[in-house]
This record gives C-alpha cells, sequence and structure tokens, in this order.
C-alpha cells in the first residue's frame, strides 16, 4: 500500500524522536540526519529498521549510506 | 602519610543508587535505621525460581534519565551515570584538565541484561532486529566507559574485574592511578545490574542464596548462626578521588584520605574462600603496609560478611590473624549487606561509602537480623544498633571478596 509523503514524514518523525530523542516537529525534508538532527550511524541502523517496520520497504545497507536527508528516505520509501 | 607513597589522595564526592534509596542520603540514612533493602520480586518468573526475593534499586533510572539515553546505555551503564552524576555534584564538579581526569568503574558481570534481552529478540525476531547498540551495552568496560564520555575523562577508563571484589578494586587502582601520577582527579566505583532469572537460578544452583521466601527482610543476616546464603542485590556506587594537593587548591571539602590499599589472592578454590584466611589477612598486612597505619588505629571495618555459612566467620578470623590479639579486640566490625543485600560488583564502592561516612559522620551502622551470633565469630561485631565511633578514631577499612579468590582492602584515614 502506497504511503503519502505526509504520512511518511510523520512515521518517521516518531520513529526520530523514540530513537534518537529529537523532536517531531524538528523532522522536516530538508534536515540532513547526521548534520542537521546530530543523528549517529548505529541510530540511522535502528532508524531504517523500524521504518522497515512501519511502511513495509527494505532499506538495504548500501543504499542507506546515500540516505542523506528525510527527503531522501521519503522518496525511496515512495519509490 | 602513607609509609611508601608520599602522593596523598583523598575522598572528595559520593554517589550511590542502592535498594535503600536513589542517593547516598537515602541509602545512610536507612543504614543507620537499620531498615532492610529487601523485597519479594513482583514478577511471574519467581515462581520457577527456588529464591522470591532480591534488592531491587529503590529509584528506577526511568525517573532521572531521559527515554533516549535508557534505550541505548545498559542497566549497569545507566546507574554508573546516576551514581556519578551525584558524586562528581557532591565534589564541586571540580574543574579539571581532561588529559588529567580518570575513570575507573567495575561491574562483576557486565551488561548481562542486554545480553539476555538481545538473544531473546535474535531467536524470536532475527538478527536485523538485535539493537546496533548492543555490544556497546554488553562490554564490561561499558560503564567505565560511559562515565569517561560523560566527563570527558582523558587520564584512562579502566574497569577491573574480580566479582564481587571489583569495586573495591576500581577505588584501589584509582588510588594508585593518582599515587603514579596519571591523573589529579579519579571517579572511581562500581555497579551491578543482574537481577534476572537466569542469574538467580545460577547463584541459587551453587546453593549461594538465601531462600528465607517467607521473610525476605530478614534474610540477610551475617553472623547469624541461622544465615543460609546471600540475597542479590543491584545499585551502584561512586566517589570522587582526588590529589590532596589538588583538593587543596581548590578548597574542596574532604570525607576523608584513601589511606592505603592491600591486594592478594586466596589461590585455594575458584568460589570457596580459604577457611584459614590466610589470603584475606595478607590483603589486611599489605594495606597496613600500603597505608603506613597501626593495626590499633583501625577502628572499624566493613565487612565483606554476605551472609553464607562458609565466608562470614572466616573473615573474622582473618581479621583476628592479621591485626593482632590486641587490636583486634577493639575494631567495631560491622556488615551493611544485612540491609542492602550483595551488590556483587556494586558492593565494595557502596560499603566504602558507608566506611567513609562511618568516619566523617562518627556513626558506625549496625548489622541487623542478628538473633544468634554464630558462636566462631572473632570479633566485635555492631549489632542491632548504630554505634558511636570513638572519638579518636583514626582509620576504617572496607574488605571485599570475591569468586576466584580475590580480596582487596581500602583503608581511610580521617583527616
Amino acid at each position: 500500500m502506497a504511503h503519502t509523503e505526509q504520512e511518511i514524514l510523520d512515521g518517521l518523525g516518531e520513529i526520530v524522536d523514540e530513537i534518537a530523542g529529537v523532536s517531531a516537529s524538528e523532522v522536516t525534508p530538508e534536515k540532513s540526519f547526521v548534520d542537521d538532527l546530530d543523528i549517529d550511524s548505529l541510530s540511522m541502523v535502528e532508524i531504517a529498521v523500524a521504518a522497515q517496520d512501519k511502511f513495509g520497504v527494505e532499506i538495504p545497507d548500501d543504499q542507506l549510506k546515500d540516505l542523506k536527508t528525510v527527503q531522501d528516505v521519503i522518496n525511496f520509501i515512495q519509490k | 602519610m602513607g609509609a611508601m607513597n608520599t602522593t596523598e589522595v583523598v575522598v572528595t564526592g559520593l554517589g550511590a543508587t542502592t535498594p535503600l534509596g536513589g542517593d547516598v542520603a537515602g541509602t545512610w540514612s536507612a543504614l543507620l535505621e537499620g531498615r532492610s533493602g529487601i523485597a519479594t520480586i513482583q514478577e511471574d518468573w519467581v515462581e520457577d525460581l527456588p529464591v522470591h526475593f532480591a534488592g531491587q534499586i529503590a529509584q528506577e533510572p526511568s525517573e532521572v534519565l531521559p527515554r533516549q539515553r535508557l534505550r541505548r546505555l545498559d542497566r549497569t551503564q545507566q546507574f554508573a551515570l546516576i551514581s556519578a552524576k551525584e558524586a562528581w555534584e557532591d565534589a564541586g564538579a571540580p574543574e579539571v584538565d581532561p588529559a588529567r581526569l580518570g575513570a575507573v568503574v567495575s561491574s562483576g558481570i557486565g551488561g548481562i541484561l542486554t545480553i539476555l534481552e538481545q538473544y531473546d529478540t535474535f531467536r524470536e525476531r532475527g538478527w536485523k532486529r538485535v539493537s546496533p547498540f548492543t555490544v556497546p551495552m554488553l562490554m564490561p568496560n561499558g560503564p567505565a566507559a560511559a562515565v569517561s564520555l560523560e566527563y570527558s575523562a582523558r587520564a584512562g577508563a579502566h574497569a577491573p574485574v574480580s566479582a564481587c571484589a571489583s569495586s573495591a578494586e576500581a577505588l584501589a587502582d584509582a588510588v594508585d592511578m593518582i599515587r603514579r601520577g596519571r591523573a589529579d582527579v579519579v571517579i572511581a566505583g562500581g555497579v551491578e545490574a543482574a537481577i534476572h532469572p537466569l542469574n538467580l537460578a545460577s547463584f541459587a544452583s551453587m546453593r549461594a542464596l538465601s531462600t528465607r521466601n517467607d521473610d525476605p527482610q530478614g534474610a540477610s543476616r551475617p553472623w547469624d548462626t541461622q544465615r543460609d546464603g546471600f540475597v542479590m542485590s543491584e545499585g551502584a556506587g561512586m566517589v570522587v578521588l582526588e590529589s590532596a594537593e589538588h583538593a587543596a587548591a581548590r578548597g574542596a571539602r574532604v570525607y576523608a584520605a584513601a589511606a592505603g590499599v592491600g591486594y592478594s589472592n586466596d589461590a585455594h578454590d575458584i568460589v570457596l574462600p580459604d577457611p584459614e584466611g590466610a589470603g584475606q589477612a595478607q590483603a589486611i598486612r599489605a594495606l597496613l603496609a600500603d597505608s603506613g597505619l597501626a593495626p590499633a588505629e583501625i577502628a572499624h571495618v566493613n565487612a565483606h560478611a554476605t551472609s553464607t555459612p562458609a565466608g562470614d566467620v572466616a573473615e573474622t578470623v582473618a581479621l583476628r590473624a592479621a591485626l593482632g590479639d590486641s587490636a583486634a579486640d577493639r575494631v567495631a566490625v560491622t556488615s551493611t549487606k544485612s540491609m542492602t543485600g550483595h551488590l556483587l560488583g556494586g558492593a565494595g564502592a557502596v560499603e566504602s561509602i558507608a566506611t567513609i561516612l562511618a568516619l566523617h559522620e562518627g556513626r558506625i551502622p549496625p548489622t541487623i537480623n542478628i538473633e544468634e551470633l554464630d558462636p566462631g565469630v572473632q570479633v566485635d561485631i555492631v549489632r542491632d544498633k548504630p554505634r558511636d565511633m570513638p572519638a579518636d578514631a583514626v582509620a576504617a577499612v572496607n574488605e571485599s571478596f570475591g569468586f576466584g579468590g580475590h580480596n582487596v582492602a581500602v583503608a581511610f584515614r580521617r583527616v
């Protein structure tokens, strides 16, 4: 089932809040996970697994490293 | 002054989280009141075990640490950070060059709750659901590393492991770290967080635990004739140790001097203590030599005494042998494990704090639950009620022993 961009953004906000303690309102499309949200590589692994559970889309390790911004993840999930 | 070494080390901060309280003040007042921190475990799994009680922490870490920090810290690391924060603030949050600040923080077992939980996750949901923080959470140096990271302690972070002597060894190693000139200030202590059915089953299987299920608060009864094993507890103790020079320069409040340390190993049996107490006596003699203290100057000993049939009396035999009859006749001995239970890797640090406060406050906490004193006991036990420390008391000692034959003693002297 396809998810709207807003649904994915809201879902990512919840995940990032839960895993990294960053408020969901901070999670906007242009933000970089590492540079803007201060999320480290191990937390990105957790976020990818949680996103897979929530949206049913697997993010392989070799593609995870290319997903720099919140918009990158939204695009990947919608693809 | 120490006999061999000219660098004086002092205690400037204390922190603890125990079954008796979420901080030092709560723990200390309960110890003086003679209150037990042991309670029945409210979990269904206790029905599968011969032991239904433990010393569970009085204040859960979730009450003080934010959620996103909790999920990437093992419970040992949570306890370590909570007690380190209290000790650090109690010391006045000293300004110190990070290259001159160390951390020596032990756990007897390490992050075993993480190991067991993540193994359950692995079996039920596969490798991808195993937390990527599993390794930094389970590693036995995790508490030392977490404290080092929190306070930018760059002089070195160490985690000596010697079972139930681990955190006494941490304090002893921290004293040496300052004496050797490797650091001016060291955050030192230890922690255990291992209340889980497997761990209770493991200690119960070796018949080490009390099974007094109808009276959990009476279960830890060191030196009582009816003692039947120790009570497993969780928690942490942490102290700030500092060179006397550094403490004086910043006008720090000093609780006591860390006057000396003594180490030995029984090399007798992997778990049973040497009934002759030769190794324990050797550790006390080493402590006397290292600290320059005379036996008669040891006014008080916070004993290891865990409430096991094998260990409690042998310890008093060793004390008498090491101190000699004249000093052994006068020393006031207690076991605060009668109230806290046995914090395993946290025991030496929590009991050192009790020893330091006994000197500083002039009150010795009692040993509770002694109905009939074992006739083999060779020293004077402070029982039932606290006792005033003699006004002319010079020093007090914490003894900690661990499976593996480890014996560690740390002496504190009034300043």
